[in-house]
């Protein structure tokens, strides 16, 4: 649930940032530049870890639109996190397919190997997880992905769980 | 072997690439069709094909086309619909990430048929390794010079971009990817106006599958009456099928239309048959929102003729006995699935993707999850069967999408097909918790599978 009234850090967009919100907008018509709202809130999203209230104000501010019209937005699509994540977020396929073929043991496994329920976050910020439904790899289950690249991880093992997880952690340290 | 239309070059090393896909003939129905033909001999082509919408609703793409208003001075769009949600498919996914020119090529002749100077790829918002992927291509397209201000010479100019969703199931419904790609809730709009006439920004709008964009690359290659020539009967050319569940070799096949079922699910050529050496149970044809069949219906229709893969004969027996082709996504399901916790994993599924505009579906999709959750963890009532399919009924045919219908029909029909199960769930609760409850009487009778 979003909480638009929790004291949130004010966040600056960098140049860099700025410009491929510059390219996106380019690609619509004269006035059409909301058609680049959810693109760039995977932008914002990608630089932060997840989408802020302070943030959606300056994306309005950029696309000239009511804060309003982001915030129904973020809400409405799953894929924008509202609150602050792990750095790493796991997100597994929960739907029929993937199901038949584990997807529900795969859950309770990175539940037990991270120590941590759906939506939490590992102590050291490290690591959240959540079911998500179809990715549509209903073939290759079970799947899960990562953002912000939304790398997919397919045919899922326990082994092959742990042995992404502990890659994860010494990426990290790197 | 059937024909390979879209993947015959699929596993060629570097297809992904202009170059690759340029020496496999790739691009030649462009030069075709922007030299040589004119915007209403392409879609006369695509008529004379009988090309039907692969995304699920098999609506005539050609009939589609000419729908089109082509008022002066208007911009007009084509938009492709790559939200590929559908339970149970990922057979765009699949065509995007290995051979993405193909789409591309679709993309430039389609937009040339119609009129359009602007073009969308709608993607869902988790294929971002695929919007890498098409991005790079039409960088490709472009500086080959088959993208972008004066195409090959001809005074065409087409720009394409690829354009990444949010996370929703209900976007590939077309209007609400059009609200989408307009910066909103992805909330359908309600039909008249259709896109036809007010799509984009209220422009007239074509919104196409992507396999459907793919399958005119063939079809203007060999022209229409040849791929017409393929299939059987109003089910023309070919169809990727997304085959996942409990299947030996699941994955994504190109299939002439008209392949037996049996011969899909068995032969070595397709699936290889069930995995583990297990029976089947029941197959989930086109997708979570079809009607499920049991083993014994899918391979054979009620008046005991082989069920082919077609949009007509798997929809024989309307939805008494039939299902639907949809998507192609083809889920099977062996002996050890339980159908009531694929029908609460649908049902919660439809409830998490309503968008929530229309009280039936809202609501009804809510309670549908409910009375599932408590049958499959043994507090179920004997009357909750006739509830659900009251709730379902409900919902059906009263909602503004077909998202409503969609949630509806796998319920309605798991009950119809499965109720023996569902009433075990009540009779037997703190069994069905613990096992499931098998075969019974739905297995193909004919097939005697060896096992592994």
């Amino acid at each position: 649930m979003l909480r638009v009234d929790e004291a949130q850090e004010p966040v600056e967009f960098s140049p860099a940032l700025i410009t491929k919100f510059d390219e996106i907008v380019s690609r619509y018509p004269q006035g059409k530049q909301k058609s680049g709202l959810l693109p760039i809130l995977h932008l914002v999203q990608a630089e932060f870890g997840w989408v802020s209230a302070p943030a959606m104000d300056k994306v309005a501010e950029y696309l000239s639109i009511l804060p309003i019209e982001v915030y129904e937005v973020a809400t409405f699509y799953t894929m924008y996190f509202l609150r602050p994540q792990g750095k790493y977020v796991l997100e597994v396929c929960r739907t029929s397919g993937c199901c038949l073929v584990g997807a529900e043991k795969i859950m309770d496994h990175i539940e037990e190997t991270l120590g941590v329920k759906e939506g939490e976050v590992t102590p050291d910020g490290l690591f959240s997880w959540r079911g998500v439904e179809c990715l549509a790899a209903c073939g290759f289950g079970p799947v899960l992905q990562i953002g912000p690249e939304y790398t997919f991880y397919e045919n899922l093992t326990n082994e092959s769980v742990d042995k992404l997880i502990s890659d994860l952690k010494a990426k990290a340290k790197n | 072997m059937g024909r390979k239309l879209l993947l015959e070059h699929i596993n060629v090393p570097g297809i992904n690439t202009f170059d690759v896909y340029r020496s496999k003939g790739g691009y030649a129905s462009v030069e075709k069709a922007l030299k040589t033909m004119s915007p209403e001999a392409i879609v006369e082509e695509v008529k004379k094909s009988g090309l039907r919408g692969r995304g699920g609703a098999g609506f005539p793409t050609g009939m589609k086309w000419s729908f089109l208003a082509k008022p002066e001075g208007v911009a007009r769009y084509l938009v492709c619909n790559g939200d590929e949600s559908e339970p149970g498919t990922f057979k765009d996914r699949y065509l995007m990430t290995y051979i993405p020119h193909l789409l591309i090529e679709g993309m430039i002749v389609s937009s040339f048929a119609l009129g359009a100077n602007t073009s969308y790829i709608y993607l869902r918002g988790e294929m971002m390794p695929q919007v890498r992927i098409l991005e790079r291509a039409i960088a490709e397209a472009k500086a080959k010079g088959f993208l972008g201000k004066n195409i090959l010479g001809t005074g065409y100019d087409l720009e394409l971009y690829v354009q990444p969703g949010g996370g929703a199931y209900i976007c590939g419904e077309e209007t609400a990817l059009l609200e989408s790609l307009e910066g909103k809730r992805g909330n359908p709009r309600i039909k008249p106006p259709f896109p036809a006439i007010a799509g984009l920004y209220g422009c007239p709008t074509v919104v196409n599958n992507v396999e459907s964009i793919a399958a005119v690359v063939p079809i203007i290659n060999e022209g229409g009456d040849e791929y017409a020539k393929i299939g059987i009967g109003r089910s023309t050319g070919t169809k990727l099928i997304s085959a996942g569940g409990n299947l030996k070799k699941p994955g994504v096949y190109e299939i002439e239309l008209g392949v037996p079922v049996e011969e899909f699910i068995y032969s070595d050529e397709y699936c290889g048959g069930i995995a583990n050496g297990k029976r089947l149970k029941a197959v989930v044809a086109g997708g979570s929102s079809v009607p499920i069949l049991p083993a014994n219906l899918i391979l054979k229709t009620i008046n005991n003729e082989a069920r082919l893969m077609s949009y007509e004969s798997l929809s024989d027996g309307g939805f008494v006995s039939g299902t639907m082709l949809g998507s192609g996504g083809f889920i099977a399901y062996d002996e050890d699935a339980c159908i009531v916790r694929n029908t609460w994993n649908f049902a919660r599924f439809y409830h998490h993707e309503s968008c929530g505009q229309c009280s039936p579906c809202r609501e009804g999709t809510g309670w549908m999850e409910k009375v599932l959750h408590r049958l499959e963890y043994g507090h179920g009532k004997m009357s909750d069967m006739d509830l659900l399919v009251d709730v379902s009924k409900k919902i059906e045919g009263n909602t503004i999408c077909p998202l409503g219908d969609a949630a509806a029909w796998p319920v309605a029909s798991a009950i119809r097909h499965f109720r023996d199960e569902f009433e075990w769930h009540v009779t037997n609760a703190s069994e069905a918790t613990s096992r499931n409850y098998g075969l019974a009487h739905y297995a193909d009778p004919l097939k005697v599978v060896e096992t592994a």
